[in-house]
C-alpha cells in the first residue's frame, strides 16, 4: 500500500452492550437500498432475519440461555416464572430448518409451523421453586473484511476487490455470477441474489467512507455496540474492554477475529463475544482456503503428470 | 471440565437456587451431558451452533451444470491425450472417435460452465485477469487455450467435407494441434479437483490432497471407457488400459479420502451422495472387469458394455462428490466439530505450553 492510503478501517462489534434493537439491520437496508428478502417468523427468539445473505448485510443474532450474565441479578430470578423454553424452541426451529439447515438465502427457513413441540410438553423446571436464570445474548453479525479474504482470492473476474480502506467489496459491473466466492467464504457471508445472478455483501458503506462518514450501521447503533474506526485503535480499545469485563466478573468475555495470526490473518470486522463463537453461528477456527492452495496446486500438477504418463504408458505397452 | 464450565460456576451467585452444576458444559458425547438439560441452542448433536443453522453458504451451483462440467472436462482432456496417442501410433479409428469426443466434451463443458453463471453474458469477464489464486480463473484460461486446439484436430477428421480452400490448412494443422493440446490436456483433467478443494466446503477442502488425483483418474476411466466403447476392438487396447488404470486409481483415491477425513467423510456415504458413490463404485468395478475380459477376447460387445459402465461410474463419482460437498457445507457439524477440536487443541498447547 502506498503512503497516501488511509489507514485500515474496521468494525469492532461489542456484543456485551448490544440491546438487539436491529437499528443496524434497518440502517444498512435503507442506506444501501437492499431489496426485501421475505418476511417470516422464525421462532429463533427475536431473530426473524436468520443469517447473513445477499440481501442481509447486518444480522442480529439472539440467543437465550439459562444462566446469569456476570454477577448481574436479572429480573427473571425474582419473578415467579417457570423454566425458559430455550431448548424446546431450539428443537422446533431445528425441525423446521429441514434438510438444508437453513442455509438458503435470507429468511427462508423451510416449514416452521405452529403446533405441539416435537419434544413433547415444556421441560420440567430445573430448580425446585421453578425459577431460572436467563441471559440473552445479542450480536450483530457482518462481513469480516478478512485480511486474507478467500472470496477475493478465488474470484476469477477480479470483481472482488480490496479498497484503500482495507475493506473487501464486490464490483457489481464486473461480477458474472460464477458463484465461486460463495462456498469459499469461511464465514458463509457472501451470497448470490437469485433474480439478479450476481453476489452481494457488506461494503462497509464504501460510499460513506470515501466521503469521510462512518458506515450506516455504526452511525445508527444507539449503544455503540458497533464501533467504526482505525482497526489498530479498535483492537486496543477492544482489549481494554475485555479486561474491564473480566474485572467485572464477566469472565466469558472474549475477542473473536481480533488476532492477526488467526486463520484469516485477522478480521477487519471483529467481535467481543460472551460465549463460544459457534453459539452465535460463527466458525470456531476459520481458515482462508487459499492458504492451502500452493500445496493443492503441486498435487494438481503431479496428478496431471500422472495422467499423461498413464496414457503414454498405455500406448507404449500396447504396441502391436 | 471445560474452561467455560469453570467460568460459569465462578460467576454464579453461589447457592442462590441450589441449581444443578456444570451448566456451561457442552451437550452430548463431547460435553458428557445430554441435550435438553438447560439452555442449549442445539438439538441432538454433540456440538453447539446457532439454532442448528449452517455456518457456511452451500455452493449455489447446479449439480447438473457443475458436476457435468467436471465430468465433461475429464472426458475432454483424457480423449485429447488418447487422440494424440492414436494419431502417433496410426490407430485411425481410435483417433477419429477420441478427437470427436474431445471437441464435443470441451464444447459441452464450456456450455455447462457458462450456463451456470448468474450472468452468462459476462463469461468473458473471466478473461479480464489471470489469477493463480483462483483455480477457476486458471482453468478457464486452460480451457480457452485447449478448445481451439481440439477443435482444429476434430476438423481434420472431417477434412473431406470442408470447403476446398481450407482443406490443406486443416490437414497441415491437424496433427500439430492435436499434439499441442496434450500439453494442456492433463491439466484439464485435474484442475477441477483444485477448484473445489479451494473452498471452505469441509469435504472438498479436507480432500484437497486426493481430489486432483481422483479427478484425473476419473477422467482417464471415463475417456478410456468412452474410447473403448466407440472404436474397433482391434484398436481399443490402449483405451482399455487407460480406462482400467483410471478406474483402479480412482477407487484407491476414494478409499483414501474416506479413511483420512474421519467424521467429515460421513456425507460421502449418506443420502444422495452416498447413493451416487455406491453406484459409481459398482459401475466402475464392473466396467474395469468387463474391459479386462475384453482385452483377452477382443469383443466389441464387452468393450461397449465395459466402456459405458466406466463412463457412468465417472459421472456418478463427480455427482457424488458434488453432493457430499454441498451437504457438508450446509450441516453445521462438519464445520464446527473439526474447528472446535482444532481451537481447543491450540488453546491447550498454546496456553499450557
Ligand atoms: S471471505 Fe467472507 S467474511 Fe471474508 S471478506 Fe470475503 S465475504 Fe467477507
Ligand atoms: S460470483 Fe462474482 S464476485 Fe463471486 S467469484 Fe464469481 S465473479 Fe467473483
Amino acid at each position: 500500500m502506498s503512503d497516501d492510503n488511509p489507514p485500515r478501517m474496521g468494525f469492532f462489534t461489542d456484543t456485551s452492550v448490544c440491546i438487539g434493537c436491529k437499528a443496524c439491520e434497518v440502517a444498512c437496508k435503507e442506506w444501501n437500498a437492499i431489496p426485501d428478502d421475505g418476511l417470516s417468523l422464525l421462532g429463533m427468539s427475536y431473530d426473524n432475519t436468520g443469517m447473513l445473505g445477499a440481501d442481509t448485510w447486518r444480522h442480529v443474532a439472539f440467543i437465550e440461555q439459562d444462566k446469569p450474565l456476570g454477577r448481574q441479578n436479572n429480573a427473571v430470578i425474582a419473578m415467579p416464572t417457570g423454566a425458559t423454553a430455550t431448548h424446546a424452541s431450539a428443537e422446533a426451529v431445528h425441525e423446521g430448518l429441514g434438510q438444508k439447515h437453513g442455509s438458503e438465502l435470507g429468511t427462508e427457513t423451510g416449514a416452521i409451523r405452529p403446533g405441539p413441540l416435537p419434544g413433547g410438553p415444556m421441560p420440567a423446571p430445573v430448580t425446585p421453586d421453578g425459577r431460572k436464570e436467563l441471559r440473552w445474548l445479542m450480536a450483530s453479525d457482518v462481513c469480516k473484511h478478512c485480511t486474507h479474504a478467500a472470496c477475493l482470492d478465488v474470484c476469477p473476474t477480479g470483481s472482488l476487490l480490496r479498497t484503500e480502506f482495507g475493506t473487501v467489496i464486490v464490483q457489481e459491473d464486473i461480477c458474472n455470477g460464477c458463484g465461486y466466492c460463495v462456498p469459499a467464504c469461511p464465514y458463509g457471508v457472501i451470497d448470490q441474489r437469485k433474480d439478479d445472478g450476481r453476489v452481494w455483501k457488506c461494503t462497509m458503506c464504501y460510499d460513506r467512507l470515501t466521503a469521510g462518514q462512518e458506515p450506516a450501521c455504526a452511525k445508527a447503533c444507539p449503544t455503540d455496540s458497533i464501533q467504526y474506526g482505525v482497526l489498530d485503535d479498535l483492537r486496543e480499545r477492544a482489549a481494554h474492554r475485555v479486561e474491564n469485563l473480566h474485572d467485572a466478573g464477566v469472565l466469558e468475555a472474549r475477542l473473536y477475529g481480533a488476532d492477526p495470526d488467526d486463520g484469516v490473518g485477522g478480521a477487519g470486522a471483529f467481535f467481543l463475544l460472551l460465549d463460544e463463537p459457534e453459539v452465535y453461528g460463527f466458525p470456531p477456527d476459520p481458515v482462508v482456503t487459499t492458504r492451502d492452495l500452493p500445496r493443492t496446486w503441486k498435487h494438481t500438477a503431479l496428478a496431471a503428470v500422472g495422467v499423461a504418463a498413464t496414457v503414454a504408458a498405455a500406448f507404449l505397452g500396447a504396441r502391436r | 471440565m471445560s474452561a467455560s464450565e469453570q467460568h460459569g460456576s465462578e460467576v454464579r451467585r453461589d447457592g442462590l437456587h441450589g441449581t444443578a452444576p456444570g451448566r456451561e458444559a457442552r451437550i452430548g458425547a463431547r460435553g458428557g451431558r445430554k441435550a435438553g438439560r438447560g439452555g442449549e441452542m442445539v438439538p441432538p448433536a454433540e456440538f453447539r451452533s446457532y439454532y442448528g443453522r449452517s455456518v457456511l453458504k452451500a455452493p449455489v451451483w447446479e449439480s447438473r451444470d457443475i458436476a457435468g462440467y467436471f465430468f465433461l472436462g475429464g472426458v475432454a482432456g483424457g480423449s485429447a491425450l488418447l487422440a494424440a496417442g492414436a494419431d502417433l501410433t496410426g490407430r485411425i479409428g481410435l483417433r477419429r472417435s477420441t478427437r470427436v469426443a474431445a471437441v464435443a466434451a470441451t464444447g459441452l463443458s464450456l456450455a455447462a460452465l457458462i450456463h451456470d453463471l448468474g450472468r452468462p453474458g459476462r463469461f468473458v469477464h473471466m478473461l479480464r485477469v489471470l489469477k493463480p489464486s483462483s483455480p477457476m480463473s486458471v482453468g478457464t484460461w486452460i480451457l480457452s487455450g485447449f478448445a481451439p486446439l481440439v477443435a482444429v484436430a476434430a476438423l481434420d477428421e472431417a477434412r473431406e467435407r470442408l470447403p476446398g480452400p481450407v482443406r490443406p490448412m486443416i490437414a497441415a494443422l491437424g496433427r500439430p494441434s492435436g499434439l499441442a493440446a496434450t500439453v494442456l490436456a492433463p491439466a484439464v483433467t485435474t484442475y477441477t479437483g483444485a477448484l473445489i478443494a479451494d473452498t471452505a466446503v469441509p469435504v472438498w477442502h479436507d480432500a484437497r490432497r486426493e481430489l486432483p488425483y481422483l479427478f484425473g483418474a476419473s477422467a482417464l476411466a471415463a475417456s478410456g471407457g468412452l474410447a473403448a466403447a466407440t472404436s474397433a476392438p482391434g484398436e481399443a487396447a490402449p483405451a482399455r488400459v487407460v480406462g482400467i488404470a483410471g478406474a483402479l486409481v480412482e477407487q484407491a483415491c476414494d478409499r483414501a479420502v474416506h479413511k483420512r477425513l474421519g467424521m467429515v467423510a460421513e456425507p460421502l456415504s449418506q443420502g444422495r451422495a452416498g447413493r451416487y458413490l455406491t453406484a459409481a463404485r459398482w459401475s466402475t468395478r464392473a466396467g474395469a472387469a468387463l474391459l479386462a475380459l475384453s482385452a483377452l477376447r477382443r469383443s466389441r460387445a464387452l468393450d461397449i458394455a465395459g466402456g459405458t459402465a466406466l463412463v457412468a461410474g465417472s459421472l456418478f463419482a463427480r455427482l457424488g462428490y458434488f453432493h457430499a460437498g454441498a451437504t457438508s457445507a450446509t450441516e453445521p457439524r462438519y464445520t464446527v466439530v473439526p474447528q472446535r477440536e482444532r481451537a481447543d487443541h491450540a488453546a491447550k498447547t498454546g496456553a499450557g505450553g
